[in-house]
């Protein structure tokens, strides 16, 4: 069958690299990522699942992987030669329509008895984080055992797949996984109605976290920062009280908290600012902005995967400052009845009709193109971009 | 020979092209004959051969007043205020008309045997002036003498121990100044009176008042009853302040007005700027020559650079009158004086009115002028320098040329930043810009620090920038800035041209074809007595 894989080869790596930090999504013209002929994943127990996707999103972690700029954090816990693809819709044998759960947690791997974590519910902190029986492999997607949704077909553990009502189009249903992400950050964050929160960038992520706070925290103002039209429009609908440009971030928190602040420029910080600052894109320079809004006391949420930075943290300590990730989903113990992360985001999906963030779909063919489109996906006027696995002729053949 | 008065001159195909200023740069543009015409100011008033003689006979003779040595007296508690910074435009050459007055006031105080004097520049919400600026004003020796015992002080309109309330007008505006000079037995409140607008009531009741003052006048209800606010008759700006005067009369709050009026001499006889106070086809061939060098080389000069030599510019204004004594027989004097030099018949409405805005507005001396404030030297200065009505007819259009560059001092005008980042993002619409945001601007404790400790203008102060063209902009039709940055010009609800010729084109959307044209021949100043 046709998949995109990801090999280890460090010259492709190198050459993704390079091509990446001059054009962002160039990586995939020279870098690791393929197009071939691969055999279709065999099920790894006889309890799997065969998931042929429909539709696979492309994510900013994706995207770091295609140009070369992961953190080597992720080295010991993924396996090559994966396929990429996390954020996928797609049939089960039986017709079923579902969404992946992409965490690869204790049950998907056969721990037996399962992590406290996982027991909870909480898979995104999975104390097991690989071994069992599958090659490392944070989530499906990173995972050479499991496949990803950029192929005809991939394999998924019963524990992961979540039916997809008929009410969801499919281009709903690909945005699940990551409104999953984003309805876990905004939750971490513990924003309350009193709270003035900041949301930097307005990405997929950044838009999803604000559709969050929006419907689930209420906060008492939502400024979001966002650079292009379409995104600015878009956070508006979403829920954002207030828009700033990127480079007028700490300007725009200190007018909108009427707090005090020191120094000019890039120097600027603020002697008060915003309660809560969720960092959707998770640079040096978004992260530094953080610190510069946020209120002595307050909290800082990294959302968006961050790059291996060079960060002063002073502010931190001198502000007693709290700076926590937000990582995947689980089990939402903050929300009535502690739902499943991934049926809460369903019902966000559905509400705030997010499936109209899919700005446009590829063929597998096409990936170079789509993997530029994704890199450029603001400037172009788009948020999510995603491969359309449905007329692919291999799929009506497995 | 005596000056030649403002006239109107009809442009024909013989006419020279006219010169617009164009922030620090200059151009020349050809209007369309035979529909275009030209409001030329009338060249400088003779000035006052003895400029000190002139300010003691006032002090000595007022009007509707006793003379001021007979108001002075040992152990009274003397308040000597005085205009700021932002008068007169561009400011003049040493000595200030300030330092002359207030040095010949302080001779008779001192000939009185008045030791608690204390002067108070009458900033309301301008930015503090700097040593330097108030130094030129009032002369080293002043500074010297006053400053280092804290005797020179700058209006403090946030602090709230240095106010007084005084009371309400019958229409309920509460009034509210200087507490120092509202406790004194005698204010002498000094003013150059540079245009109609300045001075009488509004010289105590607005330079030296609060917010809570300010607010009931310096809004868009009042401005746009002010028909024009350059007119003291017809302007709701001006009969607030007067109301307040009266409160502060009542109160028995004594002010002895110093008015002073000068000419129009902004740019000299001779010297590099010359050839800008000169009507084109008089000028000679080294006019020519000079306006030519002068424009290429400050088109090729960083724009850092062109703005530090116009600022360092020093009008050789010459005074013309000075009277002192009661308010408002002081003040009906010196507008007779302001209107000798400023006004010029004009015949009729116009259906497009064109002005070159110049490097300086009230707000950006030693600054830059921003979007703001070229939306209101042009809207709200030069479109309401009129008396009858306006230059323009309604539903016509305003063309102005400037440079608007998306550039901010960060220090004199943080408010404006946010202002133009946050509210004209949102809307231009002054009456929605003043509901939805002004008290969070008025009270946010940031912009009311660097007010009070840097040299910001008030949060609220763009505001009334914007407020100051809201008459403008419910007449006009449409508003177009040639050569101004496109996406700065967007933000202020314009439209942006790369040409006047464009800018000609644009505007027969609005008033079709064969439009009427005036071009304001603006500065040195005029006011269009339009009837």
């Amino acid at each position: 069958m046709r998949a995109l894989t990801i090999d280890r080869k460090l010259a492709r790596l190198a050459a993704a690299r390079l091509a990446g930090a001059v054009l962002p999504g160039s990586g995939a013209a020279v870098g690791p990522l393929t197009l071939r002929d691969v055999d279709v994943p065999e099920l790894p127990a006889p309890d799997w699942l065969r998931v042929r996707p429909r539709l696979a999103g492309i994510c900013g972690s994706d995207l770091a992987t295609v140009d070369g700029r992961s953190s080597r954090w992720f080295e010991p816990i993924v396996s090559f030669p994966f396929t990429p693809g996390h954020e996928v819709v797609g049939d089960l044998d039986d017709g079923t329509r579902v969404v992946v759960e992409p965490v690869l947690g204790c049950a998907a791997r056969g721990h037996d008895p399962l992590c406290a974590a996982c027991a909870a519910g909480d898979l995104g902190r999975c104390g097991h984080l690989a071994g069992g029986t599958l090659a490392p492999g944070l989530q499906t997607g990173f995972c050479c055992d499991t496949g990803g949704g950029w192929a005809v077909a991939m394999v998924a553990h019963p524990s992961q797949v979540h039916a997809v009502p008929d009410a969801l189009s499919d281009e709903d249903a690909v945005l699940v996984e990551p409104t999953a992400c984003a309805l876990h950050a905004a939750l971490a964050a513990e924003v309350t109605g009193d709270d003035t929160v900041l949301v930097i960038g307005a990405g997929t992520l950044g838009l999803l976290v604000t559709a969050a706070l929006h419907r689930h925290s209420r906060p008492r103002r939502l400024l979001v920062v966002a650079k292009h039209p379409e995104q600015r429009a878009l956070a508006s609908e979403l829920g954002a009280d207030e828009l700033l440009d990127p480079d007028a971030t700490r300007r725009g928190a200190r007018r909108a908290t009427g707090s005090l602040s020191i120094g000019e420029g890039a120097s600027l910080r603020l002697a008060g600012g915003v309660d809560v600052v969720l960092d959707c894109v998770g640079s040096a320079e978004t992260i530094a902005d953080a610190l510069a809004v946020v209120r002595p006391g307050g909290r800082v949420v990294l959302v968006g995967m961050p790059a291996p930075s060079r960060l002063d943290l002073t502010p931190l300590w001198q502000r007693e400052v709290s700076l926590i990730g937000a990582y995947a989903y689980g089990t939402e113990h903050r929300l009535p009845g502690s739902p499943r992360t991934f049926d809460a985001a369903m019902a966000l999906v559905a509400d705030a009709g997010l499936g109209r963030l899919v700005s446009a779909t590829y063929p597998l063919d096409r990936h170079v193109a789509a993997i530029e489109h994704a890199a450029a996906a603001g400037a172009r006027g788009a948020v999510k971009v995603a491969f359309d696995l449905r007329h692919e002729k291999e799929r009506d053949r497995l | 020979m005596s000056p030649r008065p403002g006239f109107v001159l009809d442009v024909d195909r013989t006419t020279p092209p006219v010169l617009f200023h164009h922030g620090e740069q200059l151009k020349l543009e050809r209007l369309p004959a035979d529909r275009s015409r030209i409001v030329y100011p009338a060249e400088p008033l003779p000035a006052l051969r003895d400029p000190d003689a002139a300010i003691l006979a006032a002090l000595l003779e007022p009007i509707d007043s006793e003379p001021l040595p007979s108001l002075l007296r040992p152990g009274m508690k003397l308040t000597i205020a005085f205009d700021d910074v932002s008068l007169p435009l561009p400011p003049m050459q040493r000595p200030d008309l300030r330092q002359r007055i207030i040095e010949a006031v302080l001779d008779l105080a001192a000939a009185a045997g008045v030791d608690d004097v204390v002067l108070v520049a009458a900033l309301a919400l301008h930015r503090r002036m700097t040593e330097a600026e108030l130094r030129h004003a009032l002369g080293d020796r002043v500074y010297d003498a006053f400053a280092p015992h804290g005797l020179l002080t700058q209006h403090d309109a946030e602090d709230p121990d240095a106010l007084l309330f005084i009371g309400e007008t019958d229409r309920g505006e509460e009034v509210e100044i200087n507490r120092r000079a509202a406790e004194s037995d005698l204010i002498v409140y000094v003013n150059i009176n540079l245009v109609a607008m300045d001075g009488g009531h509004k010289s105590t009741a607005t330079g030296l008042s609060s917010y809570r003052s300010l607010r009931h006048h310096h809004n868009v209800a009042t401005m746009r009853h002010s028909r024009s606010f350059m007119d003291q008759e017809s302007s709701a700006l001006h009969s607030s302040n007067w109301r307040m005067g009266k409160v502060l009369r009542d109160a028995g709050i004594k002010v002895f007005q110093i008015e002073t009026t000068v000419n129009t001499d902004t740019y000299g006889a001779d010297g590099p700027l010359a050839v800008l106070q000169k009507r084109e086809w008089e000028w000679t061939g080294r006019d020519r020559a000079t306006f030519l060098a002068m424009q290429k080389g400050l088109d090729a000069m960083p724009t850092r650079l062109r703005r530090k030599i116009f600022h360092s510019w020093r009008s050789p204004y010459g005074l013309t009158s000075v009277q002192a004594g009661e308010i408002e027989a002081v003040h009906k004097v010196t507008t007779e004086h302001v209107y000798r030099q400023h006004l010029v018949p004009v015949e009729g409405q116009t259906d497009v009115v064109t002005m070159g805005l110049p490097y300086i507005s009230p707000y950006n001396v030693d600054s830059i002028m921003n979007p703001i404030l070229v939306m209101c030297l042009g809207l709200g200065y030069f479109f309401n320098l009129y008396r009858g009505k306006p230059v323009v007819r309604e539903g016509g259009v305003l063309i102005m040329s400037h440079p608007t560059p998306w550039e901010f001092h960060p220090v004199h005008h943080p408010s404006y930043i946010d202002f133009f980042e946050e509210v004209l993002a949102d809307t231009t619409d002054p009456v929605e810009i003043g509901e939805r945001y002004e008290e969070r601007y008025a009270t946010d404790e940031w912009y009311r620090h660097l007010y009070r400790t840097s040299h910001a203008y008030h949060g609220v102060h763009p505001f009334y920038m914007w407020y100051w063209g809201s008459h403008a902009l419910e007449h006009l039709g449409d508003v177009i800035v040639v050569g101004g940055d496109p996406r700065a010009v967007r933000r202020l609800g314009f439209r942006p041209a790369s040409t006047l010729q464009d800018a000609l084109e644009m505007a027969s959307d609005t008033v079709g074809r064969q439009p009427t044209i005036t071009h304001l021949h603006n500065p040195p100043l005029l006011m269009a007595d339009v009837t």
